[in-house]
């Protein structure tokens, strides 16, 4: 009774007039979490742009490249799934500013401030870009050989091969992996805020050492992250719904 | 580059990484303990622990690792000192602990994702293997034990690989709370000698030179498993 009790008192104690806390504002940090959740997935859906562009030309490399250009895909998809993701976006956030500046200086512009969305867009998209080679390097290897050749037969280019044949065959294929990257970026977006830039994670962290309410603060940005999860499921299974139109169903 | 400061900072690196590999093995091991019956009970449990199981599954996969651990470090970890009592009880100094936090953390996330995984394996036994386990008037316990477990796992064990690296690859996380792991040890390096690569560099070695041993070691594993091809 006594430990029910003291339960009791502490929870009381606890949500004491925390609603107030999410309010929108300036009494609250209900608006700083939302702009933080609205940057994460800014972040997450460029770098997942770049990296689907960058994992198509390495997934185009790795299958129709020559010997040279193969070595340095292999190399950069090994390297980058070798090493944790934290480690390799400090190396890069550090050594792509400095090296730019760098040739800027060389080149006579100047020092520039860089952007930190963009920074963490171009780290974050690097390293989408080795699991998207894989991705898609496998996907167009799981197209039968036949189908393009039948296109190459009819007279087609290799773009139309391609954009007719080979891409709807094997996006069904993809879809399910490239869900599996979406939603690694969404929490590796995270991962952006050890570099200083101010997204979700950073934003929760900031308004639970001002207000020291963390505990609800911490489960408020987890209830954001979760929403962005699980309507991204949701997405992805009717896009792959689509893709797979006409197609028998799966056992 | 500049390497001289490896000899003097080799001890911290050597217990940070002793602190990394602790938390890989532990989180790894009680994480896979907890995951099969997490895995199990979505399969056959009732309505009630299959959703709690399941609800478990989607917050460990849908949030950020780095929030899961700052949610049980400093959330969780700042409402003990509000229950009366508490700074006076031993259980205090497990509070100061990040340690602890983290290796808490680690294994439910390695839970949570193994469970999603062996819950399609389980699902995956074909059923007239269970169905002759039973003819052969097998109880449910032993039906588990002797034929849907090991099926699973064997199943389960190629992907185990790629699982285990991919728990590998997020210990760095724990520095962002007071752990003293190889990352917090190659930050000091930073911090003290104001090198920005270097350190880092070696850290990416490490981290590669942990992921051939990691898939060695389960390639190594998976040849032991009779497979029926």
């Amino acid at each position: 009774m006594i430990l029910a009790a003291a339960i009791a008192r502490t929870w009381a104690e606890f949500f004491h007039d925390k609603a107030a806390l999410l309010a929108f504002g300036d009494t609250g940090y209900g608006d700083e979490l939302l702009w933080g959740a609205v940057r994460s997935v800014e972040i997450a859906f460029f770098a997942y742009a770049l990296g689907l562009a960058l994992g198509l030309a390495g997934a185009m490399g790795k299958l129709s490249g020559g010997p040279i250009l193969k070595a340095i895909l292999e190399g950069y998809t090994t390297l980058v799934r070798a090493v944790p993701e934290l480690v390799l976006i400090l190396l890069l956030y550090y050594a792509g500013t400095d090296g730019l500046n760098k040739i800027l200086e060389t080149v006579g512009i100047g020092r520039i401030e860089i952007n930190g969305l963009v920074a963490a867009v171009f780290v974050l998209g690097f390293v989408q870009g080795a699991y998207h080679t894989e991705v898609l390097r496998a996907a167009i290897q799981a197209v039968p050989l036949g189908q393009s050749e039948a296109g190459k037969a009819y007279g087609m280019s290799p773009f139309k091969q391609f954009t007719r044949i080979t891409l709807p065959a094997m996006l069904p294929n993809a879809i399910p992996g490239l869900a599996n990257l979406w939603l690694n970026v969404t929490k590796d977006s995270a991962l952006i805020s050890v570099v200083g830039f101010t997204e979700l994670a950073l934003a929760t962290r900031q308004a639970a050492s001002v207000s020291k309410q963390y505990l609800l603060l911490y489960l408020v940005a987890q209830a954001l992250y979760l929403t962005i999860s699980l309507s991204s499921t949701l997405l992805f299974s009717w896009l792959e719904r689509y893709v797979r139109r006409g197609q028998p169903k799966l056992a | 580059m500049r390497w001289d400061w490896l000899p003097q900072y080799f001890p911290v690196l050597v217990h940070g990484l002793y602190i990394t590999l602790f938390i890989l093995i532990f989180s790894v091991v009680v994480g896979f303990a907890l995951a099969v019956p997490i895995g199990l009970v979505q399969v056959t449990g009732r309505a009630p622990a299959r959703m709690a199981a399941g609800a478990f599954c989607s917050y460990i996969r849908g949030t950020p690792l780095l929030t899961q651990i700052w949610l049980l470090y400093y959330g969780i970890g700042s409402i003990f000192p509000l229950i009366p009592g508490f700074r006076e009880n031993f259980m205090w100094l497990v509070r100061l602990d990040a340690f602890y936090y983290a290796l808490l953390a680690f294994t439910l996330s390695f839970a949570g994702y193994e469970a999603e995984i062996m819950r399609g394996a389980f699902l995956s036994v074909p059923r007239g293997e269970l169905e002759a386990a039973r003819a052969f008037g097998m109880s449910p316990w032993k039906l588990t034990s002797r034929v849907w477990f090991p099926r699973a796992v064997f199943q389960v064990l190629p992907t185990l690989t790629g699982e285990v690296i991919g728990q590998l690859k997020s210990t760095p996380l724990v520095f962002t709370i007071p752990v003293l792991d190889l990352m917090a040890g190659v930050s000091k390096v930073r911090q003290d000698t104001f090198l920005t690569y270097e350190p880092l560099i070696f850290l990416a070695i490490i981290y590669m030179i942990l992921t051939y041993i990691i898939t060695r070691a389960f390639g190594y594993l998976e040849k032991l498993i009779p497979q029926r091809r």
